[in-house]
Formats: C-alpha cells, sequence, structure tokens
C-alpha cells in the first residue's frame, strides 16, 4: 500500500511542475474573457503541449504522442489542475476518444491527417449520438443516412452534443437499414462540422451556460471513406468510442467538483443554537461527513484505478463510480448548502460560497445524466461485475422499423 | 503509487481464508449465536499461534514487525468470517502498549497478546452517550481503581483491560488484571451475541497506569481510537463484502415472476448501490491503511472518513441483504442475522458514530484553518 510516487513518478512530476510554472502563466485567461477567446486560448495552450509532448500520452509518437503511460497522463493532469489554465472538455474527446477509434476502425490516411492537427489543438472534435429519441438506448437513433454513389446522404438531427459550436469535426452514428433489429443496421462516420447542411443550435441549460448543441442535418453528404467500420457495423464502433469515453472520465475534473469547502466557510458563518458555529453542530456533521466520505471515496477509487493503469490492467466498472455517485451527492450538497443559510439560502448574489453552491445545484441535475444515466450505471454494474442477468430487451431481435422495434 | 494490497498480502488473506473457511465457517459462529459456546479460545490461540495477530506487533515484543497493512488485510478476512474473535479489542490494547505503555507493560503483556494467550479488551463506556470526559466517573486512586463499565466487548472473557478513569480531575488509562481482585462481571445481553459484552464493577481494584509518566490519557485515548477504527473498518468491509456475495448469490438463484430476482432492476439497483458503497469503503480504507502505516499526519481524518465510510457500507449491506432474501431472512435460523447483527457492533464498538462523523468534520475545520 504505497501512496507516493515511485521515483520514476516524482521525477516526472518535478519535470511536469517546473514546465507547467515556466509556460503556463502565459496562457491565464482573463476573468472576463469571452468563449470564442477562451477556445483561441486552449488551442494555444494545446499546441504548447503539443510541442513539448505533453499530450496524446498513451499514443504512439508516430502519430505526434508521447509514446507514454498513462501513469504520466494521470500525473500531468493533477499537476495541470493546480495552475489557472482554460480547460475546455470538449479539447479532451479527440485525444482520449477520437484517435482511438480512428485508429481501430478508419482508413489510415484519415488518421495519419487527423491525429496531428488533434493532438496540436487544431481539429476539435464532437460526438453525436444523441437524439431526441435517443438517450439511453443510443442504437434507437432516426437520423438517417442513404447511399449515393460514393457517397452518403445524412438527414435528421441529434442532440445534447457537447462543443459542436466549437467542434472541427464530429463522429456520428446514423441508421443505414432500419429494416433490421436496431443494432445491425446503424453506420459510424466522420465529418468536417463546416459540410453543406449541417446547422449547430446552441441549447441554454437551466443554469444559464451553453455546452451542449442541437444538431441538424438536412441533405449532409459524406464521402464514404469516411465511414468507420463496416456498412450496418456501426455499434462495433459505439462500443470502442464508449469503452474510451469510461476512461476519459477518470481525467474528468468537472465531476470532481464538490462543495466540503464553500459548506464549511458558510457554515462558520452561521451561529447554531447549540453554541458555537454550525461546524460544530451534529447536524452538520453528520451530513457532511457523509459527503465527504463519499468525494474522499471516489478521490482514493482514481489511486486506485491509477495503480491498475500502471500495472497495464485495464479498470473495470469501478472508474465509473465517481461520476454516479459524486454527482447525486453534490446535488444534495447543494440543497443542504441553501438549507443551513435558511431563507437566506435563496440570494445567490451576496455571497460567492451560496453562488457556487447554487450553480452546482442545477449543473449536478445535468452531471447524473451526462455521460449515461445513474440508472443505466447502475445496470452495468450489477450485470458486468455482479454478474446478473441483463434486462428484458423486447426491441432487440425485432426490425427497428416494426411496432415493436426502436420505440 | 501501488494503492493495493501486495503480492505476498494477498497470499497471506489467501491462506487466512481457506483456513477461516476450515475453521470458522458460518455454522461455527452460529454456535456461537445459539449459545453453544462462548468466545473461542482454540480459535484464537490458533490465530496466534499461527501469526495472525502480531504482524504490526515488533520483534522485540513477539511480533513479526511487517507493518500495519497486512494487519489491516487480516481484519478484512476475520471481518469476512464473521469470526468471534476479540480481534479489535485486543489490537486496541497492543497499541496502547505500543504508544505509551512502559518498557516493563510491554514485555509483560504483548508477547501473550500476539500469541493469542491473553485477551484484551478496553472499557470507556458508563452510559449513554459519546465517549467524553464528562461522561467518565470511574476513579482511580493510590493504584486502586473504583467504577462501573458497560459494553465491555468480550468482557467476559477477557484476560486484561484498559479503562478510562479519572485521576486528578482528568482523564488516564489504566491497566487492569480482570482476573485479580474488586472485579465483578455480569454478562449482557447484546446486539450481537458473537460478540460478548459484559457489564464490568471494579471496587478498588488494583490498577496500574499506562506507562510510567502520567502524560495526560486523553489524546492517548483519541491516538487509539483512530488507530483501532482503521482496523474496525476493514472488518466492516470484509462483513459487507460478504453480505453482498451473500444477497448477490440468492438473487441469482431465487426466481419468481419467472426470473431469477437478481433480474429486476429493484433488486439490481439495490446491489449495485452495495457495490458502490463497498468500493467507496475499500478506498478510503485503503488511504487510512496507508496513513496508519506511515504514520501520516492524514491519519485522524483518514481513520475517521475510513470508519464513517465502512459503517454506512456494512449496515446497508446487511440490511438489504434481508431485504433481497425477503421474509425468509427474518428467521432465528437464517444467517441474514448475523451480518446485521455484526454492523451494528462494528458500528458502536468504538463509540457513538456521530462523534466519528464529527471527528471528520474537525479534522477537515482544522485543515481548511491550518
Amino acid at each position: 500500500m504505497d501512496f507516493e510516487d515511485t521515483q520514476t513518478e516524482a521525477a516526472f512530476r518535478a519535470e511536469v511542475r517546473a514546465w507547467l510554472a515556466a509556460n503556463a502563466p502565459r496562457f491565464v485567461p482573463a476573468a472576463e474573457a469571452s468563449e470564442a477567446e477562451r477556445v483561441k486560448l486552449m488551442r494555444a495552450w494545446t499546441a504548447e503541449k503539443a510541442k513539448a509532448g505533453y499530450v496524446g500520452f498513451t499514443l504512439p509518437r508516430e502519430l505526434g504522442g508521447r509514446g507514454g503511460s498513462a501513469v504520466e497522463e494521470i500525473i500531468f493532469v493533477e499537476e495541470q489542475a493546480r495552475v489557472a489554465v482554460p480547460h475546455i472538455e470538449t479539447f479532451n474527446l479527440g485525444p482520449s476518444v477520437g484517435i482511438p477509434v480512428l485508429m481501430k476502425h478508419a482508413h489510415p490516411e484519415h488518421v495519419s491527417r487527423l491525429a496531428g492537427p488533434t493532438l496540436r489543438g487544431e481539429v476539435v472534435w464532437c460526438q453525436m449520438f444523441s437524439e431526441p429519441g435517443a438517450g439511453s438506448d443510443v442504437a434507437a437513433i432516426r437520423t438517417r443516412a442513404v447511399r449515393d454513389g460514393d457517397e452518403w446522404v445524412v438527414n435528421g438531427q441529434k442532440v445534447w452534443t457537447s462543443g459542436a459550436h466549437i467542434a472541427d469535426w464530429g463522429m456520428l452514428i446514423t441508421r443505414t437499414n432500419p429494416a433490421v433489429p436496431k443494432h445491425q443496421g446503424l453506420t459510424f462516420f466522420i465529418l468536417d462540422m463546416k459540410s453543406p447542411g449541417v446547422e449547430v443550435r446552441p441549447l441554454k441549460q437551466m443554469w444559464g451556460r451553453s455546452e451542449f448543441n442541437e444538431v441538424f442535418f438536412t441533405d449532409v453528404r459524406i464521402p464514404d471513406h469516411q465511414r468507420l467500420g463496416d456498412i450496418d457495423g456501426g455499434w462495433q464502433v459505439v462500443l470502442t468510442t464508449l469503452s474510451n469515453e469510461r476512461l476519459a472520465l477518470i481525467y474528468d475534473r468537472t465531476v470532481g467538483r464538490n462543495l466540503v469547502a464553500p459548506l464549511l466557510r458558510l457554515a462558520s458563518h452561521i451561529p447554531s443554537p447549540e453554541g458555537g458555529s454550525l461546524v460544530a453542530s451534529s447536524g452538520f456533521c453528520d451530513r457532511l461527513a457523509s459527503y465527504y466520505a463519499v468525494v474522499a471515496g471516489v478521490d482514493h477509487i482514481r489511486k486506485r484505478i491509477s495503480t491498475s493503469l500502471s500495472r497495464n490492467e485495464r479498470p473495470g466498472a469501478e472508474a465509473t463510480i465517481g461520476k454516479m455517485t459524486l454527482a447525486r451527492v453534490l446535488q444534495e450538497m447543494a440543497a443542504f448548502g441553501m438549507d443551513i443559510a435558511g431563507t437566506a439560502g435563496q440570494v445567490a448574489d451576496a455571497d460567492p460560497d451560496l453562488a457556487e453552491i447554487q450553480e452546482s445545484f442545477f449543473m449536478s441535475a445535468g452531471y447524473r445524466m451526462g455521460g449515461g444515466t445513474e440508472e443505466i450505471g447502475k445496470n452495468i454494474i450489477a450485470e458486468r461485475v455482479l454478474g446478473l442477468p441483463q434486462d428484458i430487451r423486447v426491441d432487440k431481435n425485432t426490425p427497428f422499423q416494426s411496432p415493436a422495434g426502436g420505440r | 503509487m501501488n494503492f493495493d494490497f501486495s503480492d505476498e498480502e494477498r497470499a497471506a488473506q489467501e491462506t487466512l481464508r481457506r483456513m477461516l473457511a476450515a475453521q470458522c465457517d458460518r455454522n461455527f459462529v452460529r454456535r456461537v449465536l445459539d449459545g453453544e459456546h462462548g468466545l473461542s479460545r482454540e480459535l484464537w490461540r490458533e490465530l496466534g499461534w499461527q501469526g495472525w495477530l502480531s504482524t504490526s506487533v515488533p520483534e522485540q515484543y513477539g511480533g513479526q514487525g511487517l507493518g500495519y497493512v497486512l494487519q489491516c488485510a487480516i481484519a478484512l478476512e476475520l471481518g469476512r468470517a464473521l469470526a468471534p474473535v476479540p480481534f479489535w479489542t485486543s489490537f486496541l490494547v497492543s497499541e496502547a502498549l505500543l504508544l505509551a505503555g512502559s518498557e516493563d507493560q510491554k514485555r509483560r503483556y504483548l508477547p501473550a497478546l500476539a500469541r493469542g494467550e491473553l485477551v484484551g479488551t478496553v472499557a470507556f463506556a458508563e452510559t449513554a452517550g459519546g465517549i467524553r470526559g464528562d461522561l467518565i466517573a470511574a476513579i482511580s486512586e493510590n493504584g486502586r481503581l473504583t467504577g462501573s463499565k458497560t459494553a465491555v466487548c468480550d468482557g467476559t472473557d477477557a484476560d486484561v483491560t484498559l479503562v478510562a478513569a479519572k485521576a486528578d480531575g482528568e482523564v488516564h488509562l489504566f491497566l487492569v488484571d480482570l482476573h485479580g481482585a474488586g472485579i465483578t462481571r455480569a454478562p449482557q445481553t447484546g446486539i450481537d451475541p458473537t460478540k460478548s459484552l459484559a457489564r464490568i464493577d471494579f471496587t478498588a481494584a488494583p490498577a496500574e497506569q499506562l506507562g510510567d509518566e502520567r502524560a495526560g490519557g486523553w489524546p492517548v485515548l483519541e491516538s487509539l481510537l483512530a488507530r483501532t477504527a482503521v482496523l474496525v473498518a476493514f472488518e466492516q468491509l470484509g462483513g459487507a463484502e460478504a453480505a453482498l456475495v451473500m444477497a448477490r448469490d440468492y438473487a441469482l438463484d431465487r426466481h419468481t415472476f419467472g426470473r431469477p430476482v437478481g433480474a429486476f432492476q429493484a433488486i439490481k439497483h439495490k446491489l449495485a448501490d452495495i457495490y458502490i458503497a463497498n468500493e467507496l469503503a475499500r478506498s478510503n480504507a485503503y488511504f487510512a491503511a496507508w496513513a496508519l502505516n506511515t504514520n501520516s499526519a492524514e491519519l485522524p481524518l483518514a481513520a475517521a472518513t475510513a470508519h464513517v465510510s465502512a459503517t454506512e457500507a456494512f449496515d446497508r449491506a446487511a440490511r438489504d441483504n434481508i431485504q433481497v432474501h425477503g421474509g425468509a431472512a427474518i428467521a432465528w435460523q437464517h444467517d441474514c442475522q448475523l451480518f446485521y447483527r455484526r454492523a451494528r457492533h462494528l458500528a458502536l464498538a468504538l463509540g457513538a458514530p456521530g462523534q466519528w462523523r464529527a471527528r471528520v468534520v474537525a479534522n477537515l475545520a482544522a485543515a481548511r484553518a491550518a
């Protein structure tokens, strides 16, 4: 049980720290920077990292990667989190999901053409899976692709597409054969987001920000060489993206957000009926300790995952525990923070801690769905870890276009 | 970074698991519950002889000097087997001696505790409420201790006990030979009869102070509780994992409405929730094991967090194991109650759970202020 870096890890951490200290300050965005300015800065920061070899840690050198280890990546992400460089989650998708998927399923020419620019932040990716009628049940999508010579013509709509408004390229799953069961009639493409007929409309979330989009396709033409996997074999490609996405969650800082510090600060200013501040009251301690036990537990689960990565083992379903617990706990902590402030807890603009608490109250509701709902996550744990039977899937073997299919 | 048990620790765990499967299966535990026998001295001695009780005790005192992580792995297996042995109590006494005992006290008690020849326990509670100085009325004067302690774990069998009592108005820790004069023990009906409880009355019982110096017992007691909480967290985790396996196996086996009950989401999600709580508890326990082994400054927070997390996990696993089993589980003959009882015993053994939660928050607040 060794919680410290090995000598090699410590040396790498020191190297990264020194490099960040020398280079990061030039890329810190101003507080009032617009999204466009942040994106520009994020592209520049990514290019700077690429020059120094701090991108694509586990990707081969010939593609512009580092040819290093997942442990190095984790160390870099940990250290990078200490500096105020821009952080836009969408930039992660290409290196962590896009390139591995291209390597496995795309024509080698696409890999060599897109990998380098992706790692340098010149090409940003988005993933167009969810539709208004297909969330947890991704295979129920309806966006159609119809073959026309060497091209495919795409019509339909995607939704909840993170970062589509800043993305250069997209991964897209379409239906090419509605006459067979839903998983068997899907085809996967990559496409230039500037293709004619692609329209991106930002969605505004209930907490006021816009991180997601609707994407509409009207007679969008995609060359057949941009197809990944077989015709009607797109589900295999989707599975590749999902398994890489699960790993990517380890690096996601947003799900690591918690309110332990704001709650402690807030409570320290509120007098307790038992005397002293609320911090020492049993009502406060009972709740905060439970929340903290989850937050700390997830932190340490990440260390266990690092350990399995360092042994070249693939982390299992425990990698999803963070996502599945932190969002719910964040939501509970946010409501609790308002509760202890009482009537004044409704006001967001008087106290930065209450502002963060209120924002978390809304964002957490979204986190509970992002990357797969908690309920789907529990099914996965029950089936893959505990070996319980799969749910009955009534449409598994019926043609998608039949009354029982795809509804 | 290697945030896991080592191969050697895993091998040791496996050996102990096999030994316990042979000598301490669930029927063995049940016979204790049914009152056929009390604490098994044979099993305790066997564990001692095989070296399972002393891996963290230095060699000069009859232990093996292998550190605390292995001791945590052992606690995990004892918990999994629901072993009715005085493990955490004896560990606490050994730790007290190592932390604050005089050289003479260490030599007198540690080797015998390590070999499983002695059973040690701790007597602090007198009334309902947490472990607090103002709730301790027992008094020690001129080497004689007078007072009453309740819910002393393994108290009917223990040979030596650590007692929290007041001297000159301050709480201090004393060692008392339970076979000596002035001791009256009365068995108590407890939540978990596989861990006996006793009321012990001390009437001018000969008592020696822990250590040569009267250095103030409270910080030592807090430290002992934290160190023991790490081991207890592993015992709790072992029990929670065993309860999950039991519930999972039943959910696969039992059919209702034409399917295994484990095929229904109501049950799948319940079992997934147990798994998640167990994994969180395991991660917190690992961190606490590391903090204990390296004597890290983070130990007080890590230990309290591990105990809080493991208490929640074991309580949930024990409760929902019954729920998954349905009506059959509430029968006396059913083994579900073994977990339900042990989960409560381990939740309360080291004082009120609320006090552990307060320790978590106090440590967080202190770290923030620093």
